[in-house]
C-alpha cells in the first residue's frame, strides 16, 4: 500500500542516482519495506509463483526460438531435431511445454483465491481487470504456442479456432469469411498462418510482462487484500503488517520451491502426460483426427463453446465467459469481501468451482448425449453465478460478524472466538 | 491438521487399491462394438522413475525393425549414429559402421553435377523406404505406412472409466508416471491379429457371437456389429477389401498385413523367437527412437528433484525461523 518512503541513500553513488532516477528508492519501497498484511495464507504466494512461471516461459522460449523453423515443411522436424540432437534440447522443450500447464494451474488458483476473498472489490477493481487482461493474453499466447508444434492437434486446433470467426457470416454475410482469410493470410491454414502465429507468440509474452507490471503497480496502491477482507487500519498498521522483505520474500521463495518440485516431477517423469499423442503426428491437412481436443486449460471454455447449439452463439458464450469477469467488481453487491464471513454465498462459490471442473471434464468428452445436456446446465450456471447469484446473494445475505481489524483477528480470535470485541458487520 | 491427514491416508489407500486391482491394468480399446477388447499394461523396463532401456532388447528390436518393419515403414528422424550413441542399443562403432555400410544412399551432386549412390555412413539418416506418400500408397493398396520414428508417443489408449473415477485415474497415472500407453498399444496391435469373429443370427435378426471352437451353419463374419434400432435386424460390417482383422486397431480393419509370427526373425542371443518377444522388443526399440533421451532425462530428474527438495527444505526452515515470533 502507499506508504511514506523510508529509503535513505547511503553512498555517494546512490545519492547521486536518487536525485536523478530514484530506481533504488522505488525497489526499496515496493519489494523491501512494502507493508504487507501479516495474516496472508499460502494462497497469496501464487503471485510470486506466476512471476516465476512467466520468467521460465520467456527464458526457455527464447532458447527454443533459436532452434525453431517457422515453416510448414520444417516446423515439426526442427522440434524433433531439438529433442534429439540439441544438448538438453529435450529439457528446454519439455520445460516450456509443461510450463504452459503449470502457468495455467497457478493462474487458476490465483483467480479462485481472488474470487473467494473478494480481492476484486473496491479499491482493487483495476488490479482484477488487469488480471483478466493477462488471462486473455495468456490464452492467446498458449494457443499460438501450441500451434507452433505443427502436429496434427496443433494444425486442427488452429483450423477449428480460426474458423470460429466465420460464424460472423451470420451477422453480415462475407464478414466472417473475410476475417478468416485475413487471419490465415491465404485461403487455408498454411505457411503464412504459421509465420504470423510464431511472430505473435514471441511478442505476446512481453506484452504480458508489461501488463503484469501494471498489475503489480495497481496492487501497490491499496496493498494486499487478506483472508479477513478487512482493511489494514491506519492506527494499527505497525501491528498488522510486516515489511515485504524478508517475511514475504522468504515465504514466496519457499512456495516457489514447492511448486518447482511438482513442476520438475512432471517435466522429468511425465512430460507428455498433459499433451496429446496426436501431436506427435506431423500436421496433415488431408486427415482430420477423430477427436479434436484442446489442452486441459482450455477445456472449460471449449465445453461452453460446444454447449450452445448455434456456432455464433457458442462463440459469443465462450468469449463472454471471459468478458463477464471484467464486470465482477460491480456484479458483486456484497459489502463484505471475504467469503469466510458470507454463509449464503459460500456454497455457491464452491458450486462454481465444481462447475468449472465439470466443464473441464465435459470439454474433453465428445459432444453427444448426456454430455451436451450437462455442458448446457453447467454453462448456464457459469453465467448465472456472476449475473444472478453474485448480485442477488450480496443483497439478501446477512454476513457473519467480521473482526473489526486484522489485529483483532490475529491477536484475539484465536484465543477466544466468542470475544466481545468481535462486532457484527455494519 | 488431523482431518487432512485422514483424508490423505484415504486417498493413498484408494489409489493403491486401484493401482493394484486388475481393472486398472486393462483398458477398453473400443466401445463401438459389443465385444470389448483390452490393451493390457506390459511390464516395460523404461517405465517408472528408474526406467532404462535394455540394450540387448533394443538390439533385437532393431533387428526386427530392419528385417520386417523397414520393408514398408521409414524412420525419418533416425540416424545410423544413433545406434551407437549412449542410452540406446549401443552397438559398437564398428557394428554401426557395418550396419550403415550395408545400405546404399544417394549423395551428390558430384563435380560433374550428377547424383550418385554410395554406402551409408553413421552420419547418414536411415534411408526412406518410399520417395513420397504417393509411391508408398501405390505400393500398399492405397494405404501409406506411417513413419515409425515417433510412433510410441504418437499412439495412446483411450480410457473409458466412469466420470467419478476421472480424478482418481488422473492422480494414479501421475503418481505411477504411467507414460506407456503408446507402447502398450503397439504391443497389443502387433499381437492383435486374429480370426474375424463369427456371429449367429437368430429369428429376430439379433447377432450373437459364436464361441471360439464352435461351428455353426450360416455364420456371419463381422468386424463390427451395430445393434438394429427397435425391431430392425442388427447390421454386420464385413471385412473390407484388402484389409485385415485386428482386435485392437480402432474399427478392427487395418491395412497392414500381420507382420510378425513365431520364428520369422532369427534371434542370436538365445531369446525365444516368439511373436510376443518380437513385438515387445520392437516396441521397446520404437520407444527408444521416440524418446532417445529417456535415460538421460530420468537420471537427471532424480538429481534435480533431490536438489529441489533439499533447497526447499532449507527455505522452509528459513521461513519458520523468521516467522517464529511473528503472530500471524
Amino acid at each position: 500500500m502507499s506508504h511514506p518512503s523510508t529509503y535513505e541513500p547511503k553512498t555517494g553513488l546512490t545519492r547521486w542516482l536518487d536525485s536523478r532516477l530514484p530506481l533504488m528508492r522505488f525497489l526499496n519501497d515496493t519489494i523491501v519495506t512494502f507493508p504487507t498484511p501479516r495474516n496472508l495464507s499460502y494462497l497469496w504466494t501464487f503471485g510470486g509463483i506466476l512471476a516465476f512461471c512467466l520468467a521460465v516461459q520467456i527464458v526457455t522460449g527464447i532458447v527454443l526460438a533459436m532452434h525453431y523453423a517457422a515453416t510448414t515443411g520444417d516446423a515439426f522436424s526442427s522440434i524433433e531435431h531439438m529433442m534429439r540432437d540439441v544438448n538438453y534440447g529435450w529439457l528446454i522443450r519439455y520445460t516450456h511445454a509443461v510450463g504452459a500447464s503449470m502457468f495455467f494451474l497457478a493462474v487458476y488458483i490465483h483467480m479462485f483465491r481472488g474470487l473467494y476473498y473478494g480481492s476484486y472489490k473496491a479499491p482493487r477493481e483495476v488490479i482484477w481487470m488487469l488480471g483478466v487482461i493477462i488471462l486473455f493474453l495468456m490464452i492467446a499466447t498458449a494457443f499460438m504456442g501450441y500451434s507452433l508444434v505443427w502436429g496434427q492437434m496443433s494444425f486442427w486446433a488452429v483450423t477449428v479456432i480460426t474458423n470460429l470467426f466465420s460464424s460472423l457470416d451470420g451477422l453480415i454475410p462475407g464478414l466472417g469469411t473475410s476475417i478468416v482469410q485475413w487471419v490465415w493470410g491465404g485461403f487455408a491454414v498454411d505457411n503464412a498462418t504459421l509465420n504470423r502465429l510464431f511472430s505473435l507468440h514471441y511478442l505476446f509474452p512481453f506484452i504480458i510482462a508489461g501488463v503484469v507490471a501494471l498489475h503489480i503497480w495497481a496492487l501497490h496502491i491499496p496493498g494486499n487484500n487478506n483472508p479477513t477482507g478487512v482493511d489494514v487500519s491506519e492506527k494499527l498498521k505497525e501491528k498488522e503488517t510486516l515489511p515485504f522483505h524478508p517475511y514475504y520474500t522468504v515465504k514466496d521463495v519457499f512456495a516457489i520451491g514447492v511448486f518447482a518440485i511438482l513442476f520438475a516431477y512432471i517435466i522429468f517423469y511425465a512430460p507428455n502426460y498433459l499433451g496429446h499423442a496426436d501431436n506427435y503426428v506431423e500436421a496433415n491437412p488431408l486427415q482430420t483426427p477423430p477427436h479434436i481436443v484442446p489442452e486441459w486449460y482450455f477445456l472449460p471454455f471449449y465445453a461452453i463453446l460446444r454447449a450452445v447449439p448455434s456456432k455464433l452463439g457458442g462463440v459469443i458464450a465462450m468469449v463472454g465467459a471471459i468478458i463477464v469477469l471484467f464486470f465482477i467488481p460491480w456484479l458483486d453487491t456484497s459489502r463484505v469481501r471475504s467469503t469466510r464471513y458470507r454463509p449464503l454465498y459460500k456454497p455457491f462459490f464452491f458450486f462454481f468451482l465444481f462447475t468449472c471442473i465439470a466443464l473441464g471434464y465435459l470439454g474433453a468428452k465428445p459432444a453427444e448425449g448426456w454430455y451436451v445436456i450437462a455442458s448446457q446446465f453447467f454453462t448456464f450456471y457459469y453465467f448465472a453465478h456472476f449475473l444472478i447469484v453474485m448480485p442477488v446473494v450480496g443483497i439478501i445475505e446477512t454476513p457473519k460478524p467480521r473482526p473489526k481489524s486484522i489485529a483483532e483477528s490475529i491477536f484475539n480470535e484465536r484465543r477466544d472466538p466468542s470475544s466481545p470485541r468481535l462486532v457484527p458487520a455494519e | 491438521m488431523a482431518p487432512y491427514k485422514n483424508s490423505l491416508a484415504a486417498v493413498v489407500i484408494i489409489a493403491s487399491v486401484i493401482t493394484t486391482s486388475p481393472i486398472s491394468s486393462v483398458y477398453a480399446a473400443d466401445e463401438g462394438t459389443d465385444v470389448a477388447y483390452n490393451v493390457a499394461k506390459q511390464d516395460w523396463t523404461f517405465g517408472s522413475m528408474t526406467g532404462y532401456f535394455d540394450r540387448a532388447q533394443l538390439q533385437r528390436g532393431y533387428k526386427v525393425y530392419k528385417e520386417v518393419c523397414s520393408a514398408c515403414h521409414g524412420m525419418k528422424f533416425m540416424y545410423f549414429r544413433n545406434l551407437s550413441q549412449p542410452g540406446g542399443p549401443e552397438f559398437s562403432a564398428e557394428q554401426t559402421e557395418a550396419i550403415a555400410a550395408s545400405v546404399e544412399v544417394e549423395d551428390g551432386p558430384n563435380e560433374e553435377g550428377a547424383m550418385f549412390m554410395r554406402p551409408a555412413k553413421p552420419s547418414d539418416k536411415f534411408p526412406l523406404r518410399f520417395k513420397n506418400d504417393k509411391e508408398a500408397a501405390a505400393a500398399n493398396n492405397g494405404a501409406v505406412p506411417p513413419d515409425l520414428s515417433l510412433m510410441a508417443k504418437a499412439r495412446t489408449v483411450e480410457t473409458h472409466s466412469a466420470w467419478y473415477m476421472f480424478p482418481v485415474n488422473m492422480v494414479t497415472d501421475l503418481a505411477t508416471q504411467y507414460q506407456e500407453a503408446g507402447p502398450d498399444y503397439i504391443h497389443a496391435l502387433l499381437t492383435g491379429y486374429d480370426d474375424i469373429p463369427s456371429y449367429q443370427r437368430d429369428g429376430s435378426g439379433r447377432l450373437t457371437q459364436v464361441k471360439a471352437g464352435e461351428t455353426v451353419p450360416n455364420a456371419e463374419q463381422c468386424v463390427a456389429v451395430q445393434r438394429g434400432e427397435g425391431s430392425d435386424p442388427d447390421v454386420c460390417t464385413p471385412l473390407g477389401d484388402g484389409l485385415n482383422y485386428n482386435r485392437v486397431y480402432p474399427g478392427h480393419q487395418i491395412a497392414m498385413v500381420n507382420p510378425l509370427s513365431d520364428g520369422v526373425v532369427d534371434y542370436e542371443d538365445g531369446t525365444p523367437a516368439t511373436l510376443d518377444n518380437y513385438s515387445k522388443d520392437v516396441t521397446a526399440y520404437l520407444m527408444w527412437s521416440s524418446e532417445r533421451k529417456l535415460e538421460e532425462r530420468k537420471k537427471l530428474g532424480l538429481k534435480v528433484l533431490l536438489y529441489l527438495i533439499i533447497l526447499t527444505g532449507l527455505l522452509y526452515l528459513s521461513k519458520r525461523a523468521l516467522w517464529r515470533d511473528v503472530e500471524h
